[in-house]
């Protein structure tokens, strides 16, 4: 059973396995560094459909339909839905998931919502309470920019700090005793963590603090070093949010984190060439890395014990313009694989 | 966190690169002075082979620029451009033009009442409500002054 480990985390003891997984990205996604890895590179933005919101509830429909068919699930056997998005009242994840006859669990944490869905997915069935969980997140560039920004063909310039929204999204189905090798061991919750940055393109300088709040938790609960995981992978930190965390966690923390860590919006694009500035960033950046490219080294055995924290910040467009500063949160989940104690 | 928001915001400034404001001035310079000149040849074509009055010549000028940035935003093409061009194309009637037809565009999915004409000032409203106000205390004071 779910049991507390220390101030902020949750060690999960009976296994919950992570199943299967899908990931499913824009063409953008799509041609960067990981392109071969994703189950489906969607060539048309608006994935068939009329409008920016419509074509995300597709992306979303269409990944949970992937991940449970490559785990050879059947909709009517899984208790309950995780998801989120990035949209006021995540009408990307409660359309795109209504054709499903699931009960659905609506989550918001901005672009940490992966971490978190995939956190109560877990502790749901690690406890019984669900005998099969899907968790899945999506983000979609357009409908991002429509809701936070601009409208899409408003010509204007991007600071170098600013990330881009990647059209994309990973699906999880977890259960208990399954074949799957990969199972979630221990999950941290995040609080709220504001360290005063009020510019919305510097979402990485925002959300740092709050990564590394969640990281030295963990480890200080775990009793453990960066050195003890293959990989500390943050969700959308981008290549500003990726020093800064460094450097809080190295003054801050005494810890080192250089040498196990990576971000998921530095390796979805190739950041010169495909010119996203300072990377890649939502809900479905971290959601599709980790469900194609760090699963899939998970199952090969090259990644043994991969610490996800995602990252998310908490702003809205309301806040944004009252002049408030940007509250940031984290939330982690260590996936382990089978053969490797600790 | 022992960090202060003082401390950290020194940290986070230090660690974000400052953006190209040569190369973004040089660019916004170039493409902003080519727009006025492809504005300037308009107004020749216009007064010499149209035999347009100056005024009438100056408004065409504008209509034109106005027609071919809203084509240009609507297959796609402009916000490719204005992303180099920066103020060089804000601050030209283009940049009007396309704040006017891109939340137009963008908006059309909800609607042409609540969508589209509810949000076709989203961007430019601020531009003409502080325009509109300025040229208002530009008034005063050239009317005050006329009177003495």
């Amino acid at each position: 059973m779910a049991k507390r480990t220390g101030k902020n985390t949750i060690e999960l003891e009976n296994k919950p396995k992570i199943l299967s997984s899908a990931a499913i990205v824009g063409k953008n996604e799509g041609e960067g560094p990981l392109g071969e890895e994703f189950d489906e590179i969607e060539q048309d933005a608006l994935f068939g459909r009329e409008n920016w919101e419509q074509a995300e509830s597709e992306l979303q429909s269409r990944t949970v339909r992937k991940a449970l068919e490559k785990g050879k699930i059947s909709e009517k056997d899984v208790d309950l839905l995780f998801a989120g998005d990035l949209l006021n009242q995540c009408i990307a994840s409660s359309f795109g998931v209504k054709e499903f006859s699931i009960p659905f669990f609506g989550l918001y944490g901005a672009c940490s919502t992966i971490a978190l869905s995939l956190a109560a997915a877990a502790v749901f069935v690690d406890s019984g309470a669900a005998e099969i969980a899907v968790a899945e997140t999506s983000s979609h560039f357009c409908s991002a920019e429509k809701q936070f920004r601009f409208p899409l063909e408003y010509g204007s310039q991007r600071p170098p700090t600013a990330q881009r929204t990647a059209t994309a999204c990973g699906a999880f189905v977890l259960k208990k005793n399954c074949e799957s090798p990969v199972y979630v061991k221990y999950v941290t919750l995040g609080k709220i963590t504001d360290l005063g940055i009020k510019d919305a393109n510097n979402m990485g300088a925002a959300m740092a603090p709050a990564a590394a709040d969640t990281i030295a938790n963990f480890l200080r609960d775990t009793n453990t070093a960066p050195d003890d995981y293959n990989l500390i992978l943050t969700g959308d930190l981008g290549e500003i949010g990726t020093k800064l965390l460094r450097e809080i966690m190295q003054k801050e923390y005494d810890i080192d984190l250089s040498r196990v860590h990576n971000d998921c919006g530095l390796m979805l694009f190739e950041r010169e060439k495909q010119d996203v500035h300072a990377g890649g960033s939502g809900c479905g950046c971290c959601a599709s890395v980790l469900g194609s490219h760090i699963l899939g080294l998970m199952r090969k055995g090259e990644l043994k014990k991969v610490l996800v924290a995602a990252t998310g910040a908490l702003m809205s467009t309301i806040s944004a313009n009252e002049g408030q500063s940007i509250p940031a949160v984290s939330h982690a989940v260590l996936l382990c694989r089978e053969d490797e104690n600790g | 966190m022992s960090i202060s928001k003082k401390q950290y915001s020194k940290m986070a400034e230090k660690a974000s690169p400052p953006s190209p404001k040569l190369k973004n001035s040089l660019k916004a310079f170039l493409i902003g002075g080519l727009i006025c000149c492809i504005g300037q040849g308009l107004f020749e074509v216009y007064s010499i082979y149209f035999s347009l009055s100056e005024d009438n010549a100056k408004i065409c000028v504008s209509i034109t620029l106005i027609v071919l940035t809203a084509v240009l935003t609507g297959i796609g093409v402009f916000d490719k451009i204005a992303k180099h061009a920066g103020a060089g194309t804000i601050v030209p009637i283009t940049g009007f033009a396309n704040a006017v037809v891109s939340p137009a565009m963008e908006f059309t999915a909800e609607g042409h009442i609540l969508g589209t004409a509810a949000n076709i000032f989203k961007m430019a409203g601020p531009v003409i409500v502080y325009g509109t106000a300025a040229a208002f205390v530009y008034g005063l004071i050239v009317y005050i002054f006329k009177l003495y």
